[in-house]
Formats: C-alpha cells, structure tokens, sequence
C-alpha cells in the first residue's frame, strides 16, 4: 500500500521521541549534567536523545587521548624541576610537521654539551596532535596532553610554546595517564634493580 | 571463489609481444617497459585478448637524476587476481605520452592529474586542461627541481629544527605578498579566466535538430564551489536544456594541498598521519593501505593480533562511512537531518573506540609498518563486542526499517543516475558504485590482502547501477562488516602487536610498490617509489572519490537537474581526498 513506507519511517522517529522521555523517567533528575547521566548517553545501552550540552556538560577523555605535547619534568624534594628531557632530537626528527625546535645547553666550563634542553619550542598552530614525539621519546619525557580547551584571541603572541610553557610535573602526567605511568614505572624500576644486580654480581 | 584467484600467474607478456613490451628489470621493479608508439595497442592487447579490463592508476614519476619521465600504468581483470604493470619512459623536456582516453576511459582525470602536477602531456586527451591547480601556477609541481615557497631542504627532518633550534614561522620568512610565482608573461590583475571560457567550451553545445516549435535556450548553471550539496568546496558546470542535463563539468581543487609532495618531503613514518587527513571519514584504511605499500616494499608481516586489530578498525571504519554517506545522502533528499542525526549517533560509539584506542576521534595515525601502535585494553574490546553483537545489528535493522521502504526515497533514487556495468568498468569507478552497476568487485576478495582469506562474507552486488542500488549496498555492506567484525572478536587472538622494537626511522629498500584495500569509498591505492633513502621518491594516492567522479557526468547526462545532487551524494566524496 502507498504510504506505508513512510508511515513506518514515522513510527521509528516517534520511538526516539518517545524513548527520551522513558529515559528521563527512569533516571528522575539524574540524566543530565551528572556524570553517569553523560555515560548512559554516550554507551551503547543508550537510548533516545545522545547529545551532550557542552560546554555545560563534557565528555570524559579516554587516557589514550592525545592533544599538544608536554614536557615532563622530575620534582626534586626542595621543589627544583628537573627535566625528563635529554636533548636527544628525536621528538624534533620524528615531527611530521616538524613544529618542534630544540636548543641543546652547553657546559659552561668545558664548552660541551650536556644532556638538558635549554630551549625548547612547539609551534602549536603547526602541530597535528599525531603524538608521534611521545611514542618515540626513549626517556618518557615528551608527552601527549588532555587539555583541549586553549583557544586563545591572538595566534601570534601565544601560539609558539616555549619550555616554561610546556613543562608539567610528573604528578600532571601520572594523574592524566594513570595506565600509562605505572607501566612506565614498573619498567623502570625493573631496570634500576636489574643495573643493581648486575653491578653487584662485578662487585 | 576459487583458490586461484589472486594467486595465479600472470604470463609473460614479454614473450607474448615481444615487438611491444620488454620486461623492466630494474632491482625492486615489476612489470613491462612499453615503447610511447606502441602504447595504445598494446593497452588495447592487454585490455581485449588477456581480459585486463580495469584501469586502476595511472601516475608519473620524475626520474630527474635520468632524464626521464616514467608513466606507470596498473591494470586489473574485474574477476580478481593480481594487476598487469606497464610503463611509458619519455625525456623529461619532452614528455609527450599517448593518451588512454581512448581505450581505459577512466584514464581521464587521473591523465589531467598527471599533466597537472608533473607536466606530462597527453597526446589526443580530448580535455588536457589543469584539473587540481589554477592556470596562475607557475610550473609543474611534482616535478622534482619544482620548488614550493616555504622550500628549506630537500627532505625532512630539518637540520634547522635540532640541535640548534632557532624558532621561526615559515610565513615571516617569506611573507604573503610574496610568496606566489606566475608563470612567464602572467598578470593576476589583466588575467581573463580562460579556464571559464575552455571549461564553458568544453561543455560542447548540443545542436538539437527542432523537433518542436517551441524555441528552448541552453543555459549553464553553475553548482557550488559553495552549495550545501557537496559536502564542501566542489563545483560543477551543467549545461540544461529546460531542466534536463546536457553536459557536465565537474571542478575541483579548492581544497588542494598537493599532499603528494609533503608526502615526498616527509619520511616514510611521518607520512602516516597525514594520510589520515586524506579521506577524513575513514583514516583508519587510509593507514591501512599505505602502510601495506611501504610493508610490501620492506617484506614484513605484522603479527597476528595486530592483524586482527587492523581488519577491526577497517571495518569498524566502513560501518561508519557507509552510515554517514546514508544519513547524508537522505540530508541531500530534503530528509533534513533527521536520518544524517542517527546515523552520527552509531558514529559516535565507533569514534569513542577508536579515539580510546588510536586517541584520536578522525586523525587516528594508529597503524604501524609491522603492526598497530598501540594495543586494545579489555574495556575497550568489551565496547566493541556490544557494538557489534547488540548495537550495531538492532540500529541498522531499524536504520533499513526508517528508509529503505520509504515511498520518497524509492520515487527519488531509483532509476537516477544510472551507470551500466560496462560503463562502471570502463571509467574505473570503485567500491559501492562498481558493485552496484552489477560487477562483484571488491579488493578483500579480488585480491585478498591482511588476513581478509580467513573470513566468511558476501560480496554485495547491485543490478540497476541507479542511486538506490547504491543505497542498498551500503546498507548491506555494513551488515557484512558486522559479519566480519563478529568473528573477528570471536577469534581474536593474544600475543604481541608489534614485530621488533619500533623506529622511527625505517629502512625501506629501494623498489616500487602499490598497495590497495577496499576503502569505504572504493579502491584506494598508494603507489610508493622508494630509492633507499628516508624519504620516499615517489608517492602517489589512488583516491577513490577523485576517480569515481570521472563517471559523474555519465550518470548525470540526461537527467534532471534537481538529481545531480542525489547522485553526487550517492557517489560518496569526500574533498580532503578528491582535492588532496
């Protein structure tokens, strides 16, 4: 019969209708702006209206998430920030866009140069947020960050980084990467200890 | 199927035409050298006594240390199985190559291209104009002694960007007013488009003999660059008698980047992101093919879980392309949004798993030579097994269940921009378009790549070749990426995602390789030379909405002109791959 196409193309919108609001029952009061609410929205279980009212309401970021490099930098006990960085350049090698620019420090005395960056720039407007500076970084010192909110009014005097900029704790990272940082914690300790052991067995 | 197909030997065309083909035995190489005199019989040999009847790519190579210019031809036989290469070698400064026009017509814009960014000219194109760049273009820019304004060195990395690094921007460097060369004797201000006066006159004025006493006027009607329809900056020229298509033109590039040469600065690994931003619905198979190329070249294999990770994304990726295309295909029906708002619905899932797995939503860069980046945790697995044993079935049941009956849809798409299986396969069209004129085409059963052997599935076919085929394709492709998802979370094997330790600089022997998958949109090749360096020497995208276009005035002669927006949706292109 003519007609009975639409009709049934009518009667799955009105379904979607009609689910929001058998949801908005079912969770009196707690479907929007609470953290579950924003969950059972976005899940597969969901049903009914799916979008979410930013910037009132925010989607969580899985840990994997990956926005602008930072730079992360060891606390020392009296409060001195001690760079993961090395220098290396490969970050700035490994750079599609190549927005990343390093200046390597020298010894003052010698003249040679030292592991540590003394300048360190990215150029955030060129960079494409692949995360590849963080996946190839052999001393866990560049890092992808979660927050995404940076617009600024003028790209000219904000946009280029420098490493003041840049740097966060370690404790940034292992609150924004929980997964990420005790991985990379258990390596490390095993490799100290397997050092120890080995110096020991010279000894 | 057979087991042959895909595996079977090619015989020698050498010994078969020795007048016309010799073998090219340089190291890394495959195929025929073909003299420029001999070209056009011998595509024709190939195409009507071997059955080679698909031209997938055509491309150039600029060999400047040798003087030469290569043309590198890949063709196919649409029952599957492994390609005929064969290539054209002429002086750089004469570069003057037989067109294909005439034998493979889906040679058409890919030769344009090739005129365009290399500066190879085709004997007897019936339209050699530039197709990506605007006439103001000085040179050719593929070309290798080509450089861009922003130059600084030959490949990257920059020695500028380490140890000393000094920041700058490009752009004050070399400021906007002056960073554009004109060609000799070229003045923006004096400048008459003559590209509008040839692209007008290349829509051929159709004397109709007066049937009728009514007197009609031609007149041409320009679509876009900016129209709602094209799902970007696309534009197209029709010519109309009353409401009824004589010619088409399609014009394209506005959004051209020539992602080729950065693809030939950049090295091998810092290639893999930008190839997200090719096809930026589906970047997951835009990885997946270049990454095969380069692997193809290297001779490595991931392992196994990395390969069922690879087939997941890819296929979690064509249910989210295909969703798209169908919910925006009804958007350009007049079905405002309501269709295109569900289909972003199941979208977001399949973007909430890719971005907790690739992290991020579009520009994924997840996959690696030799396996994926990173690996999958459970929770995210868990995700994908609802999606795909619960969600995904249930929503495009009731996706079919909402349209696919619709008396609209039906009056709208069936029968419009109709395409013969001939015609599908002369023109080179890909993907849903080719399969829905009626040929079973699909490179994950032509010629199987990954581990795309192991598993059960249909190749969907269409009989009509009009819109609503195409439609229904779709709509059952996704089903058969739910069918392929389903064992692949069934079998989904543990051990290791990466073979070896990850470098950032890969050695890739010198060689060429083309590489393809079935992308959503069709087949998508990358054609990669390498010379040993780090940076590839050649690097060539066979971007399936470009080619598809090649057939767009074929389905659109003749109708209305209120269908050219349906059939360009049904189409499926997306800019930042048509333009690149």
């Amino acid at each position: 019969m003519d007609g009975l196409g639409i009709l049934r193309g009518l009667w799955t919108t009105f379904k979607h209708f009609i689910d929001t609001y058998l949801e908005d029952i079912t969770y009196r009061g707690k479907r929007y702006y609470t953290p579950e609410g924003i969950q059972r929205r976005s899940s597969s279980k969901g049903r009914g209206i799916f979008t979410v009212q930013y910037p009132e309401e925010k989607l969580p970021v899985p840990e994997e998430f990956r926005f602008i490099p930072i730079l992360v930098y060891e606390e020392g006990p009296n409060g001195e920030k001690k760079q993961r960085c090395t220098s290396c350049g490969i970050c700035a090698k490994v750079c599609p866009p190549q927005c990343i620019w390093i200046v390597r420090s020298n010894d003052p005395i010698t003249g040679r140069p030292i592991p540590s960056p003394a300048q360190f720039y990215i150029d955030i407007d060129i960079c494409m947020n692949c995360g590849l500076c963080a996946e190839f970084c052999p001393f866990d010192a560049i890092k992808m960050d979660h927050d995404y909110e940076i617009a600024t009014t003028n790209r000219y005097k904000h946009n280029i980084y420098n490493i003041d900029k840049l740097s966060r704790p370690v404790s940034y990272y292992a609150k924004i990467r929980p997964k990420n940082y005790d991985h990379e914690e258990a390596i490390r300790a095993e490799k100290t200890s397997r050092k120890a052991g080995s110096s020991e067995a010279a000894g | 199927m057979t087991d042959s197909i895909g595996t079977e030997q090619t015989t020698d065309l050498a010994a078969l035409y020795p007048k016309w083909a010799v073998i090219d035995d340089r190291t890394g190489y495959q195929g025929y050298l073909v003299q420029p005199s001999n070209l056009i019989l011998f595509a024709t040999a190939v195409r009507d006594d071997l059955g080679y009847d698909y031209l997938s790519s055509v491309t150039g190579v600029d060999y400047l240390p040798d003087g030469k210019m290569e043309v590198v031809y890949h063709v196919y036989k649409t029952i599957g199985g492994l390609p005929v290469v064969f290539k054209v070698q002429v002086p750089r400064e004469q570069a003057v190559v037989p067109s294909l026009v005439s034998v493979y017509p889906g040679a058409d814009f890919q030769e344009r291209e090739a005129w365009d960014l290399l500066g190879i000219r085709f004997d007897a194109h019936p339209d050699l104009r530039r197709i990506l760049l605007w006439e103001g273009f000085a040179g050719h820019p593929l070309r290798k002694d080509w450089h861009e304004p922003y130059y600084e060195e030959e490949g990257k990395p920059f020695k500028s960007r380490w140890p000393n690094g000094q920041v700058f921007r490009s752009e004050d460097k070399n400021s906007f007013q002056d960073n554009v060369q004109y060609p000799k004797g070229f003045s923006p201000e004096d400048w008459i488009p003559e590209a509008e006066t040839a692209l007008y006159g290349g829509i051929h004025k159709v004397q109709k003999a007066n049937e009728s006493s009514l007197k009609t006027d031609q007149m041409i009607v320009n679509f876009g660059p900016q129209h709602p329809s094209t799902h970007g900056v696309f534009r197209m020229a029709a010519l109309l008698e009353g409401e009824t298509i004589v010619d088409l033109k399609p014009v394209m590039g506005y959004l051209h980047r020539n992602h080729e040469k950065i693809g030939e600065r950049n090295t091998y690994i810092q290639n893999i992101p930008f190839t997200d931003r090719l096809d930026y619905i589906s970047s997951m198979s835009n990885n997946f093919g270049y990454v095969l190329a380069v692997e193809k070249l290297m001779g490595i294999k991931p392992p196994e879980r990395a390969d069922y990770l690879r087939v997941m994304m890819a296929e979690l990726t064509r249910i989210n392309s295909h969703i798209m295309t169908t919910g925006f295909l009804l958007n350009d029906l007049g079905a405002f949004f309501t269709p295109a708002l569900y289909a972003l619905e199941e979208r977001e899932l399949i973007l909430d798993i890719f971005e907790a797995v690739a992290g991020s939503r579009m520009m994924c860069n997840y996959y690696r030579f030799g396996g994926v980046a990173r690996d999958i945790t459970d929770d995210v697995f868990k995700k994908v097994d609802e999606l795909v044993n619960d969600r995904l079935p249930r929503k495009i049941d009731e996706f079919d269940a909402f349209l696919t009956g619709s008396e609209i849809v039906k009056t709208r798409c069936e029968g419009i921009g109709v395409l013969s299986a001939e015609q599908a396969v002369a023109y080179s069209t890909g993907g849903p378009i080719l399969r829905a004129s009626g040929i079973p085409y699909d490179v994950r059963r032509a010629e199987p790549y990954s581990i795309y052997d192991r598993f059960d599935f249909d190749v969907i076919m269409g009989s009509h070749g009009d819109v609503y085929d195409r439609y229904l394709i779709r709509i059952e492709e996704m089903r058969q990426s739910v069918r392929i998802l389903k064992q692949v979370v069934k079998d989904f094997p543990q051990g290791p995602i990466f073979n070896g330790k990850p470098q950032y600089q890969v050695r890739v022997p010198a060689g060429e390789a083309y590489g393809r998958v079935e992308g959503p949109k069709g087949e998508l090749g990358y054609y990669i030379v390498s010379n040993g360096k780090p940076n590839p020497w050649r690097y060539h995208v066979r971007a399936p909405s470009f080619i598809n276009l090649t057939s767009l005035a074929k389905m659109c002669i003749g109708g209305k002109i209120a269908d050219v927006v349906v059939i360009l949706g049904s189409i499926d292109i997306v800019l930042g791959e048509v333009d690149r």
